[in-house]
């Protein structure tokens, strides 16, 4: 099993809003899916899931509805707003950027630019 | 809201659970692992709340619940401060209310920052309102920044028909008036160009009041007649009601038709003038305009116009008049009053709060914010400020009546005063800023560090910083009441002054009334000496009076006739002649008036026309003119006379004709009399529709009244008697706005004594409780009753001087400005503060004087056994 790393401050949002990218989910879902896409890397402390959750909708970045799932009962799903996919893609990005850099810095250390 | 996020937890619960199950973990075993995975659920209940934003709101209804409760729990404390608070920002609104509708509002005319008012200016008597006719028309023909210009000028005369005699005050207006303001009559057309004219049919406009009174409103009256002043009148408008022109007008002629000889004068200045600036011209831009035209005009006529310069302000101050900085004392006044108030409350509620200290400490510990705490205590005076502010708005509706009613003289604009939206957002604007202003002392003592011996403590311990805030609110009240307290005593001390005054004649038993003749005898001037000397006959045979005389002007009620005039034969250049107020009356005025004659004699039956003319001049002139040399016997020339010189015959004292108050700062106060009986047939035919009649009366002079009113009814039972005042009464008038600006200042003062008590009782209360322990040490170390209250009264007496020491400079500072703007007043001396001080420093002594002795009466034991 891979080491279980912390997540760093801010990004919770980030996966939360691909996470409801792929379809409305409800939170409990949401958990699962970071768990098991990371391979257990991620682990998302429950208890800041929710109040990020609602963060988010009081932002209008996500919306949300209450449908019955497949075992019948009824749960909050989530789905991705316009703004909220605008949001998504240009934290990826930056994210993506940030990435870039720190690889390139890295790979300065062993020996030079390649 | 509450129920969903409850409901989404649940299931988030669940399904953890069931997958743990589904794991081959025990049920119960699932349970407590998916539990601790989530976390306490009312954490997590309270972060996602936190997460929405909405807490602010609720915290916000929390606090004021909270507040509620703890002001019920303590409804005496609730109640002072609550009435304290009311009686500081009712006594403020009222004053509010009336600048608000005097000062602040724009006048009831369409547009009415446009309307200007113009008034002549020269170096030697400043500013007048008068122009004259022909001066007028220039102007209307001249301006270009002016769209519109329009005149008026008093008119009014005896109306017979329909109906009974009856003198109504009016106007002569010129035709644009009406359009000019932009008021709509209510019934048919104001008055047209055409019949602005000289010789034109005569044409009248009614007030409301004088349509419903004698046509009984009815729809008719457009085109009815109207006899005034014997001539016919056709009526072709009603003005609307409450429509004013400098005072109560109920009916206008067009100016135009008057057939005065002054309408020709350039130099007879009696016409008012009002006009309405073009769209975009502003104020600076006319007024410059203004000035070109009058150099113009002084360059044209220099005998009449030289030196006169013209300016224009808005007309709303010319409706408000000189009661603008009256309004403004009266409103600092009360502000102080009301931050006597707001002290008060403040020292209530930080006695109140360092007892709640512990309460506080405790939910700080439970982990309530400091900012949070601060709102609390922050919510809780405002719900103090705004219960004050809403009792103090339901006591200014109902005290502003009385006190517009009791304006001395009449308030300008007091239809206007009313509470509307702008007096209700003031009252809840000072409500509030009040209640930030007490409220912040115990906020700030919300404590953030040291939760632990705040805990511990039982609350008593008091620290430094208190004591000395403490001290500070006495010292503060007191120094306010100081200076509220010295300013009554110097307007006391000026109406004491002022009332002391001599008036130069006897006030008592005179009684003076306007006398309108009867119109066809106005219009034959051959009958107007005849008809004088049977109106004064008739007066002279009535049972209780002793003396007649006829005047054109009264001391002491308004009008006033001023001329120059020189003692030498070459005249002083035109700018320079000195005025003098000159009455015109019959020899028996001396004895009416009880005026005292100095030198000479006074004018008498023999002084008539054809006869060498003479007058008689108080002393005042004959100083001014003649120092030294007894004036008796030298010729004196007055302007406007023939070019011979009248001869002085007598000097009488000076008679304060201004009234007490403002006598001795006015520019005019030379004084001349002439003989009625000398006057040429045109000047008697001009003051005869002015004149007054004057009688001493051996009874009560209003008993006189109603039989003197029916003896001169007059051969066609159309003279009319009106105006009617005893002399007492208009010298008493006089003084009319010290007397109210007293009464006032002194109720401010008196509220801000009994405040300023209360305070300090409160504090010197509060303040030996938490002395108790260290009273009984000392009482067991062996001090007396006598030390204790020794002590306390020292603390006491101690902020008290403090609070005198500051307050006199405030004093100081108010008496100057009390001395700037009411008349009479001189400056401070040491009898005001040496009244005032003692009342004081008493009153204080004996508010401090009751927790004094109860500090005494301490049982030392019990007092060291607490804690």
């Amino acid at each position: 099993m891979a080491t279980k790393t912390d997540l760093p401050q801010g990004t919770l949002d980030l996966l939360i809003l691909k996470v409801v990218a792929l379809g409305p989910v409800h939170g409990y879902a949401i958990a699962q899916r970071l768990e098991q896409v990371s391979c257990g890397v991620v682990q998302v402390p429950e208890g800041s899931l929710y109040p990020a959750l609602h963060r988010l909708e009081n932002r209008s970045l996500l919306a949300a509805d209450w449908k019955e799932t497949e075992t019948g009962r009824e749960a909050k799903f989530y789905r991705l707003t316009g703004k909220g996919r605008k949001q998504l893609e240009t934290e990826a990005a930056s994210w993506q950027r940030l990435i870039d850099a720190i690889a390139l810095i890295l790979g300065m250390a062993n020996g030079g630019a390649r | 809201m509450e129920e969903q996020l409850e409901k989404e937890l649940r299931f988030h619960l669940d399904e953890h659970v069931n997958e743990l199950i589904a794991r081959g973990n025990a049920p119960d075993l699932a349970q407590r692992n998916a539990r601790l995975a989530l976390g306490g659920p009312e954490q997590v209940k309270e972060k996602c709340r936190d997460a929405r934003g909405t807490r602010w709101l609720e915290d916000l209804f929390q606090d004021f619940r909270y507040a509620l409760r703890t002001l019920r729990q303590r409804p005496g404390f609730a109640a002072v401060a609550i009435l304290t608070l009311a009686l500081g920002s009712g006594a403020t609104t009222v004053m509010f209310t009336i600048i608000n509708g005097v000062l602040l509002k724009p006048l009831a005319y369409p547009q009415a920052d446009r309307l200007v008012t113009l008034h002549g200016k020269t170096e030697k008597y400043g500013e007048q309102w008068g122009f004259s006719y022909p001066e007028f028309h220039d102007y209307q023909n001249a301006s270009r920044t002016l769209g519109s210009v329009a005149a008026w000028t008093y008119g009014g005369g005896t109306v017979t028909m329909p109906g009974e005699a009856e003198y109504v005050f009016g106007r002569q207006i010129s035709s644009g008036l009406f359009s000019v303001l932009g008021v709509p009559l209510v019934e048919g057309r104001a008055f047209l160009p055409q019949e602005d004219q000289p010789g034109a049919a005569p044409v009248a406009i009614i007030s409301y009041s004088l349509w419903q009174r004698r046509f009984a409103g009815s729809k008719e009256t457009i085109g009815q007649r109207l006899i005034l002043e014997g001539k016919s009148h056709t009526i072709v408008g009603i003005a609307p009601a409450g429509f004013r022109m400098d005072g109560e007008s109920e009916i206008y002629t067009p100016l135009g038709q008057s057939t005065e000889p002054r309408m020709r004068d350039r130099g007879a200045f009696f016409i008012h003038v009002l006009g309405r600036l073009q769209p975009n011209v502003t104020l600076a831009q006319a007024q410059t305009e203004l000035s070109v035209i009058a150099r113009e005009l002084a360059v044209q006529y220099p005998q009449e116009n030289q030196g006169r310069d013209m300016v224009a302000h808005p007309l709303s101050q010319e409706v408000v008049g000189d009661v603008r900085p009256t309004l403004w004392l009266l409103l600092g006044a009360v502000s102080l009053v009301l931050l006597i108030a707001c002290v008060n409350v403040a020292s209530l509620l930080l006695a109140h709060a360092v007892s709640r200290e512990r309460e506080l400490a405790m939910r700080a510990a439970l982990g309530a914010s400091r900012g949070r705490l601060v709102r609390q205590c922050l919510t809780e005076s405002s719900v103090l400020g705004i219960s004050g502010g809403a009792l103090g708005i339901v006591l200014a509706f109902v005290g502003i009546h009385p006190f517009v009613s009791h304006w001395p003289g009449s308030l300008p604009r007091a239809e206007a005063v009313q509470l509307d939206w702008r007096v209700l957002l003031f009252a809840i604007g000072v409500s509030l800023l009040s209640s930030l202003l007490f409220g912040l002392a115990p906020a700030l003592r919300v404590p953030a560090r040291q939760l632990e011996r705040a805990l511990r403590g039982a609350g008593r311990n008091l620290g430094g910083s208190t004591r000395r805030l403490h001290s500070g609110f006495v010292v503060a009240e007191v120094a306010l009441a100081v200076v509220l307290l010295v300013s009554a005593g110097i307007l006391g001390r000026t109406l004491l002054r002022l009332s002391s005054l001599d008036p130069g004649f006897n006030t008592r038993n005179v009684l003076a009334a306007h006398l309108a003749l009867s119109p066809a005898v106005l219009e034959n001037p051959t009958k107007l000496r005849a008809a004088w000397e049977d109106v004064l006959d008739r007066a002279r045979r009535l049972p209780g009076v002793q003396s007649v005389a006829l005047a054109d002007v009264v001391p002491m009620r308004v009008g006033e006739d001023s001329v120059g005039y020189w003692s030498a034969p070459v005249p002083p250049p035109p700018d320079q002649i000195p005025l003098a107020l000159t009455s015109i009356v019959t020899p028996d005025y001396l004895n009416v008036m009880g005026i005292r004659l100095r030198r000479g004699r006074f004018l008498n039956e023999q002084d008539r026309i054809g006869h060498e003319l003479v007058v008689v001049i108080d002393d005042n002139l004959a100083q001014r003119a003649f120092a030294g040399i007894d004036p008796v016997g030298k010729p004196l020339w007055i302007q406007g006379m023939d070019s011979n010189p009248a001869k002085i015959v007598g000097v009488v004292g000076h008679v304060r004709h201004w009234g007490l108050a403002d006598d001795d700062q006015s520019r005019v106060r030379d004084q001349i009399y002439c003989s009625f009986y000398q006057l040429p047939e045109p000047l008697v035919h001009f003051l005869s529709a002015v004149m007054s009649i004057t009688v001493r009366t051996s009874i009560m002079p209003l008993n006189v009244a109603e039989p003197l009113r029916r003896e001169l009814r007059g051969p066609g039972g159309d003279q009319t008697l009106y105006d009617i005042h005893t002399m007492d009464d208009l010298a008493r008038a006089s003084l009319d706005r010290q007397r109210f600006l007293l009464w006032l200042f002194g109720i401010f003062a008196g509220l801000a004594l009994l405040l300023a008590c209360i305070g300090i009782y409160g504090v010197l209360t509060y303040l030996t409780n938490q002395r108790v322990p260290e009273i009984g040490l000392r009482m067991a170390l062996g001090a007396s009753t006598r030390d204790v209250m020794r002590l306390v009264l020292g603390q006491s007496f101690g902020m008290i001087v403090v609070g005198i020491a500051v307050g006199i400079f405030g004093a100081l500072a108010a008496g100057r400005l009390l001395q700037h703007l009411v008349d009479g007043t001189r400056s401070i001396d040491l009898s005001t503060f040496a009244i005032v001080i003692p009342i004081l420093l008493t009153a204080a002594l004996f508010a401090s004087f009751i927790p004094a002795r109860r500090a005494s009466q301490v049982d030392p034991i019990s007092a060291l056994r607490q804690d």
